[in-house]
């Protein structure tokens, strides 16, 4: 009988073009999604070296990173945004390929688009030039973040040069409790393995908590894999993958689509599969989430208080403790929940799909938005705000005194003026809380769209459960 | 590529953990559509105050390491964002190696192809050169990648691991798409059986 491989093992060993003596593989890309940011310098290169895209429709080009999230019928006031938003077009342009326009309502954040398209499917190959790329192992697709010079590779080659990952395992068993969502299970799964736990490796989320999660909240956690270090997320493809998938507008349809979908069922690991690396999280264990510091392993269930550093042992270790504290403006021992907030951000590759959405709104419903605090609600794609306002949801957020946007990334990444000023804080969706991230001097903490919602109507960080 | 053989330099020491992307250079500074003139924003926050000034305190800015070539730093530089521009600004400045316990994946990507070695050692080894580095001008490095050899101050020497593709690209510093477009044929082949069994990919 043959050895049993992982989901992992099949998708790649299915995209081995060449493997080098030294073990070194030339693995095919079959799609990647290219934005504003990480790209310029590759078309560039192209040109360069006089050279062309090997296969133009396996690419997707939409601006996300730069764009601003107010009235999209004026001008882009900032010049070099809108530089870079133009070349997009020129470049989708020059080498014939497909195009979104900000003004569609297709556009939308990257790692929204893909999936919402059926561009990401089950035991594909896909990269991106952005770190969030993990997100679409959601749907057992292996995808990669990658550079600039990867970007201009993919584009030349419909490659990558790469070396196996190792087989890492997180298994989530039993049921998440009550109000215990994805993202909370994300920020847990980062607070046990640590910020490089997954290096060298491609994590497979399973057991019942991760098969009983939509796909949105699969997403959500593949999403923050990135997060743990690994170089992608997995879960393996079943029924909640094919509802999601079947009609998309670039998925298989008719006689493709049985053909596809026989093969997406063979891809989940074989029974005995070997794993280089497990970890095993009961479900029942995970409280909702919030990051306390300046990395996403700097997060604690909301019932906790900030850490103290002084009996921390290693030098290195401590002085990071010290540093992030310092910075976010805390104190040592200080109760989380009395962390007060100035902007809620509900948003991002992480959070800002429908039922993101839904779980926000189910809070801010009847509520108000605190005195003092700027809410904004941005949501992942044209459609997903299509949708939410179909479901009255911006209606919920409008009248609670949430501000209603239009999609990009926004204040995840503070390229397009949606930003914190020095010292400000914020409850976020988002998947980084990085010293600076969300503006120079900004202070973020990380959590679930209910849990940024809840900070919104209390003013300062909050169980959301409390609140149903 | 640029290509890297050997390096002689001043190595400045930057301890901190779980350096990001985002602190190597803030996202603000990605509105650029060019690989150059990086360096000047090379960790921004760290280097500079508010209104531009250079922070005294900040390693780079001390006159001793503003030559520095190397940087001796802590576990998992580099996690977060794959903005290539992180690279791009370390190079222009002068970095051209990086020695830490560990370096997170996407970044040791893409220094690898910008002519910059990322040398991984255990941290007994890294906390010893991060001592010559605490020397200033007074201690300098030398990185020989033919030899996968370290030379401190005082002669001792420190052998390293690497990728062998990776060194064999960095010392002839080779285009990687040149080479895999030499592999061309092998795609064509790939993709055509690709296709007829997965016609959907």
């Amino acid at each position: 009988m043959a050895q049993p491989k992982t989901l992992f093992d099949k998708i790649w060993d299915s995209h081995v073009v060449d493997v080098q003596e030294d073990g070194t593989c030339l693995l095919y890309i079959d799609r990647q999604i290219i934005h504003e940011i990480t790209s310029a310098q590759a078309f560039e290169g192209l040109r360069a070296n006089r050279r062309t895209v090997r296969r133009p429709e396996a690419q997707l080009l939409v601006p996300d990173h730069n764009v601003p999230t107010t009235d999209r019928s004026l001008p882009i006031e900032n010049e070099e945004s809108r530089i870079q938003i133009d070349l997009l077009r020129e470049n989708a342009e020059a080498f014939g390929l497909p195009y979104i326009e900000l003004d569609d309502i297709r556009q939308g954040i990257v790692h929204v688009i893909g999936p919402e398209q059926g561009f990401t499917l089950p035991g594909l190959t896909m990269a991106c030039g952005d770190s969030h790329t993990s997100t679409h192992g959601a749907f057992g697709c292996l995808a990669f973040g990658i550079g600039t010079s990867e970007v201009e590779h993919v584009l030349a080659t419909q490659s990558l040069i790469q070396r196996p990952a190792k087989n890492m395992r997180v298994t989530v068993d039993g049921a998440l409790p009550p109000g215990v969502v994805a993202k909370d299970l994300a920020l847990a799964v980062i607070g046990a393995i640590g910020t490089a736990g997954g290096t060298g490796c491609v994590i497979e989320y399973a057991g019942k908590a991760v098969e009983d999660l939509s796909m949105e909240g699969r997403m959500t956690l593949c999403n923050m894999t990135i997060e743990g270090g690994a170089r992608a997320g997995l879960v393996a493809p079943d029924q909640t993958t094919f509802d999601y998938v079947r009609g998309r507008p670039m998925a298989p349809k008719g006689a493709a689509w049985e053909q596809a979908e026989a093969y997406w069922r063979t891809l989940p690991s074989d029974p005995g599969a070997a794993y280089d690396k497990e970890v095993t999280i009961p479900a029942d264990s995970i409280e909702p989430q919030v990051t306390w510091g300046t990395s996403p392993e700097m997060v604690l269930p909301i019932s906790g208080s900030v850490p103290d550093p002084s009996g921390v042992e290693d030098a290195n270790r401590k002085r990071s403790l010290e540093r992030a504290i310092d910075y976010m403006g805390l104190a040592a021992g200080q109760a989380l929940t009395d962390i007060r907030v100035d902007k809620v951000f509900i948003g991002s590759c992480t959070n800002s799909r429908i039922e993101d959405l839904r779980a926000a709104a189910a809070v801010a419903e009847g509520r108000n938005v605190a005195e003092g605090v700027h809410a904004m609600v941005v949501p992942g794609s044209g459609l997903v705000k299509h949708q939410a306002e179909e479901e009255g949801l911006d209606a919920i957020f409008k009248q609670a005194g949430f501000d209603w946007r239009e999609p990009g990334c926004s204040m995840c990444i503070a390229m397009n003026g949606d930003m914190l000023l020095p010292g400000e804080r914020s409850a976020s969706t988002s998947n980084r809380n990085f010293e600076g991230r969300q503006g120079p001097g900004g202070r973020t903490h990380l959590m679930s769209p209910a849990m940024a919602a809840a900070a919104a109507v209390n003013g300062h960080l909050s169980d959301h459960r409390d609140l149903i | 590529m640029q290509k890297f053989t050997t390096l002689e330099g001043i190595a400045a020491p930057f301890p901190m953990v779980n350096v990001d992307t985002d602190r190597v250079i803030p996202a603000r500074f990605l509105k650029t559509i060019k690989k150059t003139g990086l360096g000047k924003h090379l960790f921004n926050e760290l280097r500079y105050d508010e209104d531009g000034t250079e922070k005294p305190d900040f390693v780079l800015n001390k006159p001793a390491y503003r030559e520095a070539r190397i940087l001796v730093a802590g576990e998992n530089f580099g996690c977060g964002s794959s903005r290539e521009h992180a690279p791009w600004a370390l190079v222009d400045f002068g970095i051209r190696c990086v020695i830490a316990p560990s370096f997170a994946d996407i970044f040791n990507n893409n220094a690898s192809k910008n002519g910059m070695l990322l040398i991984a050692l255990p941290q007994e080894t890294v906390d010893k050169l991060m001592e010559d580095a605490d020397k200033g001008g007074n201690a300098r490095l030398s990185v020989d990648l033919e030899k996968q050899r370290i030379v401190r101050p005082d002669g001792e020497t420190i052998d390293f691991d690497i990728d062998p593709f990776k060194k064999h690209c960095l010392l002839n510093g080779l285009d990687d798409i040149a080479l895999t477009l030499q592999k061309d044929d092998r795609i064509s082949a790939f993709e055509g059986a690709h296709k007829a069994a997965q016609p959907w990919a």
